[in-house]
């Protein structure tokens, strides 16, 4: 669906054949405010990687290493649901991070 | 009435009863319904079949015309079958899904026996209904009499399923769907040998294709793109109408085309119409004829695609036109059929003039002598030159 210059070729009515194509779909166009990670203070338990809802939370090996910048929408939600005391993650808008 | 065995006979049947014969020989997967003056009968009808075991299709009772056809784009979507019937409030009640089911570009065929739409409430015949859906996407062909309102049914579900766009078959409430006329049906062998199975390309439910999405949201680099496709699948309808028609005139005799000219070559005027009342303009003709007056009609079968091509050719020649519109569009300058005709011979050199004449709202009859005035003022027309009146109420 994102190929432009053969668009003729869509298939009518706009039926989407395939699955698993909203990760082509990039709505990180959309944020106001990014997350950023203290690594110091993550306990990596996950809780954020659990509420994501665009799976936004980089993980590997168990451990939280970034944001997939391209589907997060700055909503904040892992922000919100980063346990107090821990308080990891902070939502800043884009020139602050910058 | 239900009908027990169809063999191909001469039998005498209503419109309603008609199109509930051909739903059953068809024998649609799924059928969603919601009952409506006057083409209560085509579910009714069908309903008997259902409960009798006769079809396997699922009859589905929804709760309202926008529910059934909510219903039929999903059940087209998971790769149904799908028809239905309707009239007037209720096709207004599915205003929002037809250009839905048109946009997903699904095959459902829906009779609509035309009636007058409300305010004031009305049960009775115009096309006020149809014509306000002519811009939905959906292919309408328009019946004249009961046999050809059952034969369209058989024709529509080979066009849908062919151009990949819902069909529309009209035809005129009470006057075609409570008439009894005498009509030949077809042998369920046969109608099954025409329709053929059902084979859509993709579908929720085709096991080969897992997962598939339908409806899902398009924006502005997308939308065009698809509305260009149904574009050119409308544009293309005309041709596969043209097909499906021949093919069936081979297999079953009756043959219909895109427009119907009656005595059209030598004509100097013409009444251009729709449906039932076709018939009673013809005997103005054939009167008129006798006095020596060379008059004719044209019956548009086909309006969505326009055969404008075509309509534009039978036209030409001619000298003065009337078109015969059984609904008002409001707009200060005669109805859609007037409009799109004499768009349609915009380009002709020589073109006829051309009047509107609204007739027959709300089942107001149109008489023989109605039609012989509209000729009257056609010939009055040529005569003098000059058109008084472009667009005028009649029967009224």
């Amino acid at each position: 669906m994102t190929d432009k210059d053969n668009n003729e070729e869509f298939p009518a009515g706009g039926v989407i054949l395939d699955g698993g194509n909203a990760d082509g779909y990039e709505t990180g166009g959309w944020r106001k405010l990014k997350p950023v990670l203290d690594k110091e203070k993550c306990t990596n338990c996950l809780i954020c990687w659990v509420m994501c809802p665009d799976s936004a939370i980089i993980v590997e090996d168990g451990k939280v290493v970034g944001f997939d910048m391209e589907h997060c929408k700055g909503c904040g939600i892992c922000d919100v649901e980063c346990p107090p005391k821990i308080n990891a993650i902070k939502m800043v808008s884009e020139e602050e991070a910058d | 009435m239900a009908i027990e065995n169809a063999k191909s006979a001469q039998v005498g049947l209503t419109g309603n009863s008609a199109v509930a014969l051909a739903m059953k020989q068809i024998n649609p997967d799924v059928c969603p319904a919601y009952p409506i003056t006057p083409s209560t009968a085509v579910i009714e009808t069908f309903s008997s079949y259902v409960a009798d075991g006769e079809v396997d299709t699922e009859l589905i009772t929804v709760e309202s015309e926008h529910s059934a056809m909510s219903a039929g784009i999903g059940a087209a979507a998971a790769g149904a079958r799908v028809m239905t019937a309707t009239s007037a409030q209720g096709l207004a009640l599915m205003w929002e899904m037809l250009y839905i089911a048109s946009g997903m570009r699904l095959p459902i065929v829906m009779t609509n026996v035309n009636r007058a739409l409300a305010a004031p409430i009305n049960i009775h015949c115009d096309h006020s209904d149809s014509m306000g859906a002519r811009d939905s996407g959906w292919v309408q062909l328009y019946s004249e009499t009961v046999q050809e309102s059952y034969d369209n049914v058989f024709m529509a579900v080979r066009i849908a399923e062919k151009v990949k766009l819902p069909v529309m078959v009209c035809l005129d409430g009470f006057i075609t769907s409570h008439a009894i006329e005498n009509m030949d049906t077809i042998e369920d062998a046969d109608v099954q040998a025409f329709v053929g199975e059902y084979e859509p390309e993709v579908s929720l439910l085709k096991e080969s294709e897992l997962p598939t999405t339908y409806g899902a949201m398009s924006l502005p680099d997308s939308y065009m793109v698809f509305k260009k496709q149904q574009s050119e699948a409308m544009s293309g309808a005309k041709k596969v109408v043209e097909e499906v028609s021949a093919e069936f005139a081979k297999k079953f005799g009756r043959e219909y085309g895109l427009i119907d000219s009656y005595k059209l070559d030598d004509a100097d005027v013409a009444i251009v119409i729709f449906n039932s009342a076709t018939g009673t303009t013809r005997v103005a003709v054939d009167e008129l004829r006798k006095e020596g007056h060379k008059v004719g009609v044209m019956r548009i079968r086909l309006f969505r695609p326009l055969p404008h091509a075509e309509i534009a050719e039978a036209l030409n020649g001619l000298k003065a036109v009337a078109c015969l519109d059984r609904v008002d569009s409001f707009n200060d300058f005669g109805g859609p059929l007037f409009n799109e005709v004499r768009s349609s011979i915009y380009d002709l050199e020589n073109r006829p003039k051309v009047i509107s004449r609204i007739y027959g709202l709300g089942g107001r009859d149109y008489k023989v002598s109605d039609a012989r005035s509209v000729f009257e003022e056609l010939l009055k027309i040529v005569e003098t030159g000059t058109v008084e009146d472009t667009t005028k109420y009649i029967t009224i």
